[in-house]
Order: structure tokens, then C-alpha cells, then sequence
């Protein structure tokens, strides 16, 4: 199946990114297809390449990279969502892109379901 | 994009109160992208999400854009499918002459059955 993941909520404050990955990570073990995933609201802060987490916890932006590194999975971020919140490409992790919400639409027209993770 | 195939049921569940979060703005503005995608797009507004349709709203106070209006401009884009769930509106003290636009009051099953009428369902 080919699924499109919509992310609603920032790292570390809230589960939905942890979820969104975990469940991706999942789906691909399957054999599933995603399609891609949205970053929006406060989901873009996931883009981030500034976050620093402690030593001891998961690093939440850079496994959303590896993940996109290794399957080739398209991670977008809201453009009007992250210009608010200071999401820029200068501060854009590896393997995120910034994008326009016709993107959003785009994955839940094409995509077989379209996940939301939020709250 | 309005190719028969390409045209999909995108409900938009509108769940939280106009202003405290941001839901509610960022919300409206995938509204209106999705419309401009010429699908079939519809609203349903429960819980505290009603309040965003409410008369009268005045943000001056808490120095916060009034993006009320845009609700009223909806029919501009083709968009005339508002759906009220009518629990909530009960449980919140009001009645359908306290909303900006026209809409169509749906029992909480009515409502459930919509909801699993459509393709895409974003809550926000």
C-alpha cells in the first residue's frame, strides 16, 4: 500500500513525530510504499538541523534524515508554516525540502491512505 | 487535475477553538489549497471547533489576526459543504443563528457516517 504521512507536532513535546516514525519504519518493513511525509503546524521544528538532544535520548531530526536517506522518502515542510517558525533552508536538515501546502494535497491525492500523527 | 480519477472526498475536521492554537489558521489555509486542486472538499466542525463559526468574534484584545471572515469567503471557492455537529453546538449553549455561515447541522451518527463517506479525513 502506498501511504502518505502527515506530521502535526514538534519533536520532544509530543509523541506524533516518534509515532510517524515508528510507524513508517514499519510500513516499509511490510513492503509498503510512503509516498511522503508532510511536516506541518509545529511538525516543520522536525526539520531542524539545529536540535541538539542530549547524548542519552534519540535524536529525533536526524533520524527522520536517515530514514530518508535509506528508502528515499520524500520529507517536506510546510513553506508558511516554517517561515513562521523560523524554518529555513539555511537551518533545513539532510534530506528535508521546503515546500507549498499543495504538496499536502498532492500526497493525500495520490498516496492509497494518508496517516495523520497529532494531536 | 480535475481528471474524474483525480477527484477525491477531503473531509477537513475542525476539532479546537479559533484562537489559544494555531490549528484553526493553518487549518483554513489547507482549505482553500485543496480546493484550488478542484476536489471535492467538505468541513465538519465538532467540539470546541464550532466556535470557530461563531458571530462576533473579537481579537483586538489579544492582539491576534480576525481570520473569521475568511469563513464567509469559502463560497468563493466552491466551497459550501459545512457541517455542524449538533452535540456540540448543544453542549456549548448555542443554536445555528449564532454562526457567521450558512451551514448544515448533522446528528453526532450522521456526522460518523460522513466521516466514512470521504477519501482523505484531516483533523486539525
Amino acid at each position: 500500500m502506498k501511504f502518505g504521512i502527515v506530521v502535526n507536532e514538534g519533536p520532544y513535546q509530543h509523541q506524533a513525530s516518534d509515532s510517524a516514525y515508528l510507524f513508517c519504519k514499519a510500513a516499509l518493513e511490510k513492503g509498503h510504499q510512503i509516498f511522503r511525509v508532510f511536516f506541518y503546524h509545529d511538525g516543520v521544528n522536525n526539520a531542524s538541523r539545529l536540535t541538539e538532544p542530549p547524548q542519552d535520548d534519540r535524536n529525533i531530526v536526524a533520524r527522520w534524515s536517515k530514514l530518508a536517506e535509506e528508502h528515499k522518502i520524500d520529507l517536506v515542510v510546510c513553506v508558511a508554516a516554517a517561515l513562521r517558525r523560523g524554518i529555513k533552508e539555511e537551518n533545513l536538515a539532510p534530506g528535508f525540502r521546503i515546500s507549498g501546502l499543495g504538496q499536502l494535497v498532492e500526497a493525500g491525492i495520490q498516496a492509497d491512505r494518508l496517516v495523520t500523527f497529532g494531536d | 487535475m480535475s481528471e474524474e480519477g483525480n477527484v477525491k472526498k477531503f473531509m477537513f475536521v475542525n476539532r479546537k477553538a479559533p484562537y489559544g492554537t494555531i490549528y484553526a489558521l493553518e487549518s483554513l489555509e489547507v482549505v482553500l489549497i485543496t480546493a484550488a486542486f478542484d476536489q471535492d472538499v467538505s468541513l465538519a466542525f465538532l467540539d470546541d471547533g464550532v466556535y470557530q463559526l461563531k458571530k462576533g468574534q473579537q481579537t483586538k484584545g489579544i492582539e491576534t489576526k480576525n481570520f473569521s471572515p475568511t469563513y464567509r469567503a469559502l463560497e468563493g471557492y466552491d466551497i459550501e459543504k459545512l457541517y455542524v455537529e449538533k452535540e456540540s453546538l448543544e453542549a456549548r449553549g448555542l443554536t445555528e443563528d449564532d454562526l457567521l455561515v450558512d451551514v448544515t447541522v448533522l446528528g453526532r451518527k450522521e456526522m460518523g457516517e460522513l466521516m466514512g463517506q470521504q477519501d482523505v479525513v484531516l483533523s486539525f
